[in-house]
């Protein structure tokens, strides 16, 4: 298990948005968690990676208790995320976006006289190439077309060499086309690279195609967990879908 | 970098020369407009940098100048001893402050900001024993051979200061003033970091006001009152906040315009309001920003 | 050092109170601004200082004329006001859309430049306004005398706060500034034209800060200088307070009135640190001040 959610809670003014949640995910596993919205898949995802303090429960990453860590320090142990709003360096080239990603990977972070131009220069263009970016290398990331920015968030978190992505709505926002050969990219580079893969997804055929475990979240509470033909055939999912409305 | 090699060696001939030009009004506009844009500098290493809005850098500027004074005067020390450590105690006061203040963001950062440079300014006002009080502190002995060794201390210092910029410690500091939140996972902690931008800032502020009060024989608490650190906020964006030589800039357009207003109004406030606003809303990229779309539109689009 | 007598203390205390009105006025016209649009206006000390040199200005015009202070206040406050939405409509507006810095410099360039404009027009030299001649004289308290018009700036405090606290509660554009200072988005798709609320809110700030320098012009000195040692104060009242909450500006009000007034007794020296510490300590430990909303992590 690479990660472990155990029991895990928070609430915001007596209004619970995680309820007890509790699960695992297998190292190289690639997992998604699904839910109609308000469920609480994003208050989850700032739970395990540390930007909402937890208020019961505890989280395992790599056999560390992490329930109590800054994102920081989460992020170092080996969790790379990306967001579901473009969270990107607008003023910085796309090259310097992944630079600095690998500039604080790499502990160069507290250097103070070594000139920066030219670090990392190799690698970041390997990464670029990865996520289809090199012609756009000197563009200014704030004024990228928006599918672009989103593979450049993709590029920073991959800088960062994790052991595990989680990704939040890593397509919104984003065309067919585009939405394929993104999906495309995350699984093929997570099963060369031997990630393990937590995302969270609101088109169902993007879910249903690469995940191999899916978790249901509804009103904060884990309601169903399985393969993709356990999920589609279970009945409460099928309520929280298509049934009866809250 | 060459372009700021260019910039270097356009201080360093400013810093050989002034002293040669012979007029006295040079070499005080020229040591001013050294002095307070290394200030200004400091300054934008927290603002165009790290995207840290300082509302009291006066204070250390202000630490600088009486603790240098009273180095050198009680405590008999020689000039670059009481320069550099006039220096490390704005490094200090910096860590002080700084750790209470990064803990805040934007509007209360800058509140917290003001209210330490506050304290700090009316304890100078008030320690009449230290410091003089509002009368100030004066006959600050003037090192014979400040010159010459003191162009070269500068020139180190600004060859310093450039490096930062310029190393990984200073792109991440960008990062944190482009997106605090995306460079918290991309596993730095960001209020470290600012805190050490925050004493960075805090020694090269310190210099600066060392030199000012060796320059100017005298320290008064008025450095130190809150309308200075406004004041030198409006130099680093005046000149161009996002980049290094921006504020030197700016200092020097402030310094030299402000001189020259003097002999035809007293009004000089209105003027500077009045060119803050047009920068608001005209020039937000500053002197150098506005020079380098110029010249950006010049070379065709990118 | 020998405990002043009693009597002493309620004069001075009273004193503060009357400073704290006077803060109150400027402070909740200033935490209203930033609850509903979110600017610091540096500026408001500048209206404060043009409330009390307009009210000066109409007490000239109006030599002799029955009820020619309150007049002369109202319209200067008004006048102050005026010139308020004029700055905000024309210019403040158009930095909405810009980072939070560029709205902060530019009211600290209206600072520059209006006190400029004020020691243009008006001069180095000091006004004072006389009081209206029903509150000229003092009240006997305690063997001390206190001034009647502080008394009823004592008292008229109290009487705009609850006016306002009633405006905010009971009336529709009471409803609509609450809603502004929870979400503004969502107020803008909700029909509402935000623009012009805006504006009214600007109004009522400047108002009030004009309203305060008109209503001090008898009991202080008017002077160049005055803008910018009520801004520091108003500050400190809406950081101790809260910035946006309005009975926080009341206590902060009171609190900095009280600690001015009886800290110069107990420690002269200190009394001017001891205001800067005390902001300095809320902002580190309650930032959100006493009354104030408690910030996201």
């Amino acid at each position: 298990m690479i990660l472990t959610v155990e029991n895990v809670k928070k609430s915001f003014d007596g209004f619970v948005a995680v309820n007890r949640v509790s699960f695992s995910v297998e190292k190289g596993e690639l997992c998604s968690i699904i839910g109609p919205n308000g469920a609480g898949k994003t208050t989850l995802f700032n739970l395990i990676t540390g930007h909402l303090p937890v208020d019961e429960g505890k989280v395992i990453f790599n056999g560390i208790e992490t329930t109590h860590m800054h994102a920081y320090e989460i992020c170092r142990l080996g969790m790379g995320r990306s967001f579901q709003r473009i969270n990107i360096f607008p003023r910085l080239t796309v090259f310097e976006n992944i630079q600095a990603a690998l500039l604080a990977h790499r502990g160069k972070s507290f250097d103070f006289f070594t000139t920066v131009e030219p670090l990392f220069n190799e690698e970041t263009e390997a990464i670029l190439e990865r996520v289809g970016l090199q012609d756009h290398r000197d563009v200014m990331s704030g004024s990228l077309a928006y599918g672009f920015q989103k593979q450049l968030e993709l590029g920073i978190v991959l800088a960062g060499e994790p052991a595990m992505l989680l990704l939040d709505e890593p397509t919104s926002g984003m065309s067919a086309r585009e939405t394929n050969s993104t999906i495309e990219l995350i699984g093929r580079i997570a099963r060369e690279k031997g990630f393990t893969l937590l995302f969270t997804e609101h088109d169902m055929a993007v879910v249903f195609s690469i995940s191999e475990r899916i978790l249901v979240l509804h009103q904060g509470q884990l309601i169903a967990e399985g393969s993709p033909e356990e999920v589609r055939a279970n009945p409460d999912v099928k309520k929280v879908y298509l049934g009866e409305a809250r | 970098m060459s372009r700021h090699r260019w910039f270097l060696i356009l201080i360093l001939v400013l810093i050989a020369l002034i002293p040669l030009s012979g007029s006295r009004y040079y070499v005080f506009l020229g040591t001013d407009i050294l002095i307070f844009g290394l200030f200004a500098v400091s300054l934008n290493l927290l603002l165009g940098y790290t995207g840290l809005v300082s509302f009291g850098q006066a204070a250390y500027f202000g630490i600088g100048a009486y603790s240098c004074a009273l180095l050198m005067k009680r405590v008999s020390l020689v000039f670059p001893l009481a320069f550099v450590t006039a220096g490390a105690f704005g490094a200090i006061a910096a860590l002080i402050i700084g750790f209470f203040c990064v803990r805040l963001t934007k509007i209360y950062f800058a509140m917290l900001t003001l209210a330490f440079s506050q304290i700090v300014w009316a304890l100078a006002f008030k320690w009449n024993s230290l410091t003089g009080g509002d009368t100030g502190f004066i006959g600050i002995p003037f090192p014979q051979y400040l010159d010459s060794r003191t162009r070269y201390y500068y020139f180190t210092f600004a060859v310093v200061a450039l490096k930062i910029i310029n190393s990984p410690f200073g792109r991440i500091l960008t990062t944190i003033r482009e997106n605090p939140e995306r460079t918290e996972f991309i596993g730095i902690n960001v209020k470290l970091f600012q805190l050490v931008a925050f004493m960075i800032s805090g020694f090269f502020s310190a210099i600066a006001g060392a030199l000012f009060g060796v320059f100017n024989h005298s320290v008064f608490p008025d450095t130190l009152f809150w309308p200075a650190s406004a004041e030198v906020l409006i130099m680093a964006i005046l000149g161009g906040m996002y980049s290094f030589f921006g504020p030197v800039v700016g200092a020097a357009v402030l310094l030299y315009l402000r001189m020259q207003v003097a002999t035809y109004t007293q009004y000089w406030p209105l003027i500077l309001g009045t060119i803050l606003a047009v920068l608001l809303f005209f020039f937000p990229g500053g002197i150098v920003g506005f020079v380098q779309t110029r010249f950006a539109v010049l070379r065709g689009s990118r | 050092m020998s405990l002043p007598d009693p009597s002493f203390l309620l004069i001075q205390s009273l004193n503060g109170l009357t400073y704290a009105m006077f803060l109150f006025l400027i402070a909740s016209g200033l935490s209203l601004i930033f609850g509903i649009l979110g600017i610091l206006n540096f500026a408001h000390g500048s209206f404060y200082m043009l409330g009390a040199y307009f009210t000066h200005q109409f007490v000239s015009l109006f030599v002799d004329a029955p009820g020619q202070f309150w007049w002369a206040v109202i319209l200067g406050s008004l006048t102050v006001a005026t010139l308020g939405v004029v700055i905000e409509r024309f210019f403040l507006r158009h930095l909405y859309i810009r980072e939070e810095l560029n709205q902060l410099l530019f009211t600290y360039a209206l600072v520059l430049i209006l006190s400029d404009i004020a020691r243009i027009i008006w001069g180095t030299d000091q006004f004072s306004v006389s009081r209206p001649a029903i509150l000229k004289g003092a009240v006997e308290i305690l063997g001390q005398y206190f001034p009647k018009y502080n008394i009823v700036i004592i008292l008229l405090g109290p009487c705009i706060a609850f006016l306002f606290w009633f405006i905010l509660l009971h009336t529709r554009w009471g409803r609509m500034i609450r809603a502004a200072a929870l979400d503004r988005e969502v107020l803008g798709s909700l029909g509402v034209n935000v623009n012009r609320l805006f504006t009214v809110v600007f109004f009522i700030g400047a108002w009030m800060a004009g309203l305060g320098g008109g209503l001090v012009s008898p009991v202080s000195a008017i002077v160049p200088g005055m803008d910018v040692e009520v801004i520091v104060n108003a500050f400190i009242v809406v950081v101790i307070g809260g910035l946006g909450s309005f009975w926080g500006t009341l206590l902060g009000s009171l609190i900095v009135g009280q600690v001015y007034a009886l800290g110069i007794l107990i420690f002269p020296r200190l009394s001017l640190v001891f205001i800067y510490i005390l902001m300095a300590f809320v902002l580190i430990v309650r930032p959100w001040g006493l009354l104030g909303r408690p910030l996201q992590r």
